[in-house]
């Protein structure tokens, strides 16, 4: 069995655009954040609307920032946390492009970047675009209370990014190359509270890193960064522990995303979460560092908790997920 | 096929609940403490207003104080200010009747883009439905015990 | 007079945070959800006043005793009761025409607020 994919033609990332919600766009990357919005409703009637319209733009500038026409984008890789991913295929619908939905909880983005860039490897397509979102606020109703509901937030909980991340893969063109990918495993170790999510995914996070360092004869030293998607401060704590025990220390290159996102000393809170997290992290402050070559090599790993409201009232317990990707200036 | 309880890995679940931030217990209860007594008081000051002002008594007088709270409870949330006050102190605004309130208007607000029937109405009761089905349910179950008792002793 | 007001309120603050501190107490040692709290409240003050010890607490501490949520349950216990000593019909019927205020209230109240009011975003 081997999980890790090389890929030999070097996709390209030729353009990425980032948008986010105010809370975001005041956080310690919000400059590299390429559109940012004074308000979250972003102009449309339900926060559904807004996430799907930010999904839009993104995508729309990414296009945009790669001197593309819309008509040359082969295909939309999209995904969301919202029931049926709605938010993408709504986006979808104003682009004459063909569709890929796809749905990996908040680990969507690598996993859409893995699809895109075979794709684009195999010449099957030529330029693809990668795209997910999140918003705090319809996330919030999905899968916990309505927002005007006063209840505690526990310490261990994250806060779900508003926002939307796009990156365009191409066959040529100037910028940052995807190199590898290692398919994540589903991993479970029964977390059953739905606020600790680093927890749930740290094991799944572990996993694949494990894998791909395994699997590529590469120690964390070949990366400048090995950034993980949404675990939060306890889950990084738990992956470079669990790394670590299986004989790799990655202390020194580990960020993670949902960290970064916000500053964190602004709540007790572990920082962000959601499927936007990592690409709006990925395709503003990233995406920028790469293409300045101040980052030469990084290994994105989007982590995902793949729980729904139904599987938490029914008391299942939370599968985790993440996939890495590999990417070079 | 693997069941949820087939990948509980006590291990690990013991050294997650180990390095897992804990509530501030102190700080919590205290808060708990104060904000829910100060609703009270609230509901007291009421009290005394319709019993000594509009010489309200017994039933009445409970009934009008309830209804001022509940009146309070949701307006503080279409305000969007109950939240705040939730999240600051836990219990002390979940227990009182205005948290009741709360939870009854909250869903109400959120689910309004989906219709004044199947939205506003309906999910109405998500949160507060249960309470209104034990509520109601425990006391005709106590009626009909005590209706039994008094007939036979 | 005055210090008789006083150490009613006094009364009423302590009660009244006290029953709060213990669904903290309750949140914070088992992780029960605020809507299962709601509840077992409810229900333990039911059980109290149907034992006949409730009406104690709301002599003692007034509003400190009917405002948090279990005095809703003393209300709906104590109207059964009383119903029960009249009739089948009355010990049915009792503990909802008791609370009927409240009901009414949060359902009308709630109808309005949540037509005129709308949901935010927050953020924190």
């Amino acid at each position: 069995m081997k999980r890790t994919i090389y890929f030999k033609n070097k996709p390209v990332i030729i353009g990425a655009s980032s948008i986010a919600g105010p809370k975001e766009s005041e956080g310690s990357i919000g400059k590299f954040i390429e559109t940012t919005l004074n308000d979250d409703m972003y102009g449309e009637e339900t926060f559904e609307k807004a996430e799907s319209k930010m999904l839009f733009t993104a995508i729309k500038k990414a296009t945009d920032n790669a001197h593309k026409k819309e008509t040359e984008i082969d295909t939309i890789i999209s995904g969301d946390l919202l029931n049926q991913i709605i938010a993408s295929t709504f986006a979808a619908r104003n682009f004459s492009s063909g569709y890929l939905g796809i749905y990996n909880a908040c680990a969507t983005f690598t996993e859409g970047l893995t699809i895109g860039a075979t794709l684009v490897d195999g010449c099957y397509m030529n330029n693809v675009v990668c795209a997910s979102s999140s918003h705090f606020s319809s996330a919030e109703r999905q899968y916990r209370y309505p927002l005007e509901l006063g209840c505690v937030r526990p310490p261990q909980s994250q806060w779900t990014v508003t926002g939307a991340g796009a990156c365009i893969i191409s066959t040529e063109g100037s910028g940052p190359k995807i190199t590898a990918s290692t398919v994540g495993r589903v991993i479970d170790y029964g977390v059953i509270d739905a606020n600790n999510m680093g927890a749930a995914m740290a094991g799944a996070a572990a996993d694949t890193l494990y894998t791909h360092f395994v699997e590529t004869g590469l120690e964390p030293d070949a990366y400048d960064l090995i950034i993980s998607g949404d675990l939060g401060t306890l889950g990084s704590r738990i992956l470079k522990d669990l790394v670590w025990e299986k004989g790799f220390d990655i202390e020194k290159q580990h960020v993670d995303c949902g960290e970064l996102i916000y500053n964190i000393c602004e709540s007790e809170y572990q920082g962000g979460s959601g499927a936007g997290c990592s690409s709006v992290v990925f395709c503003s402050y990233i995406m920028e560092r790469l293409r300045e070559n101040k980052l030469k090599k990084i290994l994105i790993m989007s982590t995902g908790a793949l729980l729904s409201s139904v599987s938490t009232q029914q008391g299942d317990s939370i599968p985790g997920i993440a996939h890495a990707v590999s990417v070079e200036s | 096929m693997k069941t949820s309880n087939d990948c509980v890995n006590n291990n690990y679940l013991e050294y997650v609940k180990s390095i897992s931030p804990k509530t501030k217990q102190k700080r919590s209860l205290l808060r708990a403490f104060w904000v829910g007594g100060v609703i009270c008081l609230v509901g007291q000051g009421f009290r005394y207003l319709f019993e000594y002002g509009l010489g309200m008594s017994g039933d009445e007088l409970s009934s009008y104080v309830s209804m001022v709270m509940i009146f309070l409870g949701s307006f503080l949330t279409g305000l969007g200010v109950y939240d705040r006050i939730g999240k600051y102190a836990g219990g002390g605004s979940i227990v009182p009747i205005t948290g009741f309130a709360n939870s009854v208007v909250s869903p109400s607000m959120e689910f309004k883009t989906e219709g004044y029937v199947y939205g506003t109405a309906a999910k109405m009761f998500v949160v507060a439905g249960p309470i209104i089905v034990f509520g109601i349910a425990s006391s005709v179950l106590v009626g009909i015990l005590y209706f039994i008792g008094f007939r036979i002793f | 007079m005055v210090l008789e007001v006083l150490f009613t309120l006094l009364k009423v603050f302590v009660v009244g945070g006290a029953i709060c501190t213990i669904a903290q107490l309750l949140i914070n040692y088992t992780k029960i959800t605020a809507g299962k709290i709601l509840v077992i409240f409810l229900l333990a003050g039911v059980v109290l006043q149907s034992v006949g010890l409730y009406q104690y607490l709301v002599d003692f501490a007034g509003a400190g005793a009917t405002v948090p949520i279990c005095g809703f349950g003393y209300l709906l216990a104590d109207g059964a009761i009383k119903g029960a000593k009249i009739s089948l019909f009355k010990a049915v019927t009792g503990g909802i025409s008791s609370a009927a205020m409240g009901i009414t209230a949060a359902i009308v109240f709630g109808y309005i607020f949540a037509l005129i009011f709308k949901s935010r975003s927050k953020r924190n």
